[in-house]
């Protein structure tokens, strides 16, 4: 097998010497259509990974920004297919761009951990971020993603030490998710002082790309966490924008917004060149 | 499948019972969760943990409660003898007590100061709160609006006890949202906080570790009642809303293939309206607040929320050892409506003279079913474990009657 997409876009990244930019919206919110003219925004504006978030009625690890967000695409109806659609939609236009599924082991559970991973696979979804499996409890989805190449991708958090590292590294692959703060998305902000030394732990046992995220919402936020990262993932600031155009009714606003805060990211990440 | 040898190895390592259980949490709390289950294991080898527990349930909780003959019940069925385990009559009114503080007690050897819980109808919160005031220990217990508002007394007893009562607004603000919001708080202070579940559910080690709390529960009963009756029992019953007091009750009875498990579930409005709460009869295998258990959800997997008159069984889940006990067949898991529960909360209290909780009210409408067919040679034992001030505004509000 030829590289991932997920490889090719850190590789393209490094040939720039810079961070990746991941951004995060929840599919379906506040409709399907404007999920789908924002992933094409936010690819358009500089997004070099895109994290779809499946809707699950009980987000325990979410803050009220993306608790919301999930509340309304599953008031409009937003089911695991139509996620799983939404993303086939844009890999037709896109052969590039890596799509990253996030969200909850129920709904998936639900659907059935083959039926899922095949539809994933032939969606050309690359991957997943399941909340709520953590390494003790994937083994049966990461057997299946592994026959298919798609990549299982876990999560770093400031409690993982070096040996709790090397567990979650184990069948992990494209890139550990590094959760900057202890708690919730969307809430605090991270001190990239605080985390550089553990994030660069977590590269080295793993082997793989560190994306940091969690608590970053402006350019200046992405640009310190992107001397420190391989990556840097941002996501309630993104769906903020999908709420302001639920709240006013404006849909067809919630795109563009989602476009213009990618480019600013974006513009702040690529300010900060590696060396 | 033969219990009687294969019991003792669940949950297993990876924290299962057959296919349900384990650990579902977020990588935060990963750490927190070994950690806790390593603390556990030394615990339970030590002497002085035992001794200090012991020591608070028989002069702080009042332990051993009462097995007491339940007569002119037992005289109003026409059946089976039956037996009331009086846990209402611990130290704060409910069986929720022996957990919390076994629990409090883990969460020092931790270093922990700060003890978070959620809480349906307030008695695990109110349990919580007591064991913190107890010891001196910060105490937030997060609570459903819904719940707020039809436990305003148990609400103003934490309050009195000095903790600090978190509204959840998220959801339908029942149990499940309150579950929520405690593991948000508990990954948000995962160094300074110990989360204190009260019920043998949620990510393994917890549902062990409730189970080996309130299985004193069936330990008493089974000593009392060969005491008093020179057999065991051919039934044990207990309501169950995420299981804690009917596992409690059922562990030590489990190696006697004679004895039938029965819990009881809430029905609410009846299974067939989808008003319900009853996770075993009407739900399926999922994965919610940490482990792989029976839920009420869509066919799309979003959880569905649950229906009941008792706050404290309002829960779309079941604790895991009861979803594999069902499943290989050891316990019988039975349902009441709403309503039996009115008629058996009212009967009780008219028959014996004690008012039990709406949670144990389910378990006394579906008692006489049981007794009959057992018939008058048979023994049985039912749960009572909670009383039932706390109800006394619901049920008038539900029975029209202004207060």
């Amino acid at each position: 097998m030829g590289r991932t997409r997920i490889e090719g876009a850190f590789a393209r990244a490094r040939g720039e010497n810079r961070a990746v930019l991941v951004a995060y919206l929840m599919a379906g919110d506040p409709d399907l259509e404007t999920s789908y003219a924002a992933l094409c925004a936010l690819r358009d504006n500089g997004a070099d990974i895109i994290e779809l978030g499946a809707p699950f009625t009980d987000p325990m690890a979410d803050g009220a920004a993306i608790q919301k967000a999930g509340l309304r695409a599953l008031a409009n109806g937003t089911k695991l297919t139509d996620v799983i659609a939404l993303a086939a939609r844009f890999r037709e236009e896109d052969q590039t761009t890596p799509l990253i599924l996030m969200g909850y082991a129920n709904p998936v559970h639900s659907m059935g951990y083959e039926t899922f991973a095949d539809a994933a696979s032939k969606a050309g979804i690359d991957g997943s971020i399941i909340v709520d499996l953590p390494p003790e409890e994937d083994a049966p989805l990461r057997e299946l993603y592994t026959q298919r190449g798609l990549s299982v991708i876990r999560l770093a958090t400031p409690t993982t030490d070096e040996h709790r590292a090397a567990k979650v590294s184990e069948g992990a692959s494209g890139f550990i998710y590094f959760v900057a703060v202890t708690g919730v998305t969307g809430a605090g902000s991270a001190d990239p002082a605080a985390i550089a030394g553990q994030v660069a732990m977590v590269k080295r046992v793993s082997g793989l790309p560190v994306c940091v995220g969690f608590g970053v919402k402006s350019g200046a936020q992405a640009a310190e966490m992107a001397k420190i990262a391989d990556g840097v993932v941002v996501g309630s600031a993104f769906v903020e924008k999908a709420g302001d155009a639920h709240a006013t009714g404006r849909f067809k606003a919630a795109a563009p917004a989602m476009g213009a805060l990618a480019r600013e990211l974006r513009a702040a990440i690529d300010s900060v060149r590696k060396a | 499948m033969d219990l009687r040898n294969t019991w003792d190895k669940w949950p297993d390592a990876n924290g299962r019972f057959g296919e349900f259980g384990g650990r579902y949490v977020a990588e935060t709390l990963m750490p927190l969760v070994l950690e806790l289950e390593a603390e556990y294991r030394k615990a339970r080898q030590d002497p002085a943990f035992a001794a200090e527990m012991q020591d608070l349930w028989t002069h702080y909780v009042g332990r051993p409660s009462p097995l007491y003959f339940a007569e002119r019940l037992t005289g109003h069925f026409g059946g089976a003898k039956i037996y009331f385990k009086r846990d209402e009559l611990n130290h704060t009114g409910a069986h929720k007590i022996n957990n919390c503080l076994g629990q409090v007690l883990l969460a020092r050897r931790m270093g922990k100061k700060r003890i978070i819980a959620e809480t349906g109808a307030g008695q695990h919160g109110v349990a919580t709160a007591t064991i913190c005031a107890r010891f001196g220990l910060e105490c937030v217990v997060f609570m459903g609006e819904t719940d707020v508002e039809r436990q305003k007394p148990n609400v103003f007893r934490m309050r009195l006890l000095g903790a600090k009562i978190v509204p959840v607004s998220s959801g339908t603000g029942t149990l499940k949202d309150a579950m929520n919001e405690a593991l948000r708080d508990w990954v948000t202070n995962v160094e300074t906080t110990f989360y204190c579940i009260g019920t043998a559910a949620g990510p393994h080690p917890y549902p062990e570790i409730v189970r080996d709390f309130q299985s004193v529960i069936g330990r008493e009963a089974r000593a009392q009642i060969l005491e008093r009756e020179g057999r065991l029992p051919d039934a044990v019953m207990a309501c169950i809303g995420g299981g804690s007091n009917a596992i409690g009750l059922f562990h030590p009875f489990i190696d006697d293939e004679g004895v039938r498990l029965i819990g009881v579930e809430a029905a609410g409005h009846g299974i067939g309206t989808g008003m319900h709460a009853a996770a075993l009869n009407g739900g399926r295998p999922g994965i919610l607040h940490g482990n792989r258990t029976y839920l009420l959800q869509t066919e799309d997997g979003q959880i569905i929320d649950a229906h009941s008159i008792s706050a404290g069984l309002d829960y779309p889940g079941i604790g895991p050892e009861h979803a594999f006990l069902r499943d290989v067949g050891r316990a019988e898991y039975l349902s009441c409506t709403d309503d039996e529960a009115l008629a058996a909360f009212q009967l009780c209290t008219r028959l014996e003279g004690i008012i039990p909780a709406l949670e144990p009210a389910h378990a006394i409408a579906r008692v006489g079913e049981v007794a009959k067919d057992l018939g008058r040679t048979g023994l049985m034992i039912l749960n009572l474990c909670g009383r039932g001030d706390k109800d006394v505004f619901s049920v008038a509000k539900a029975l029209g009657v202004d207060v």
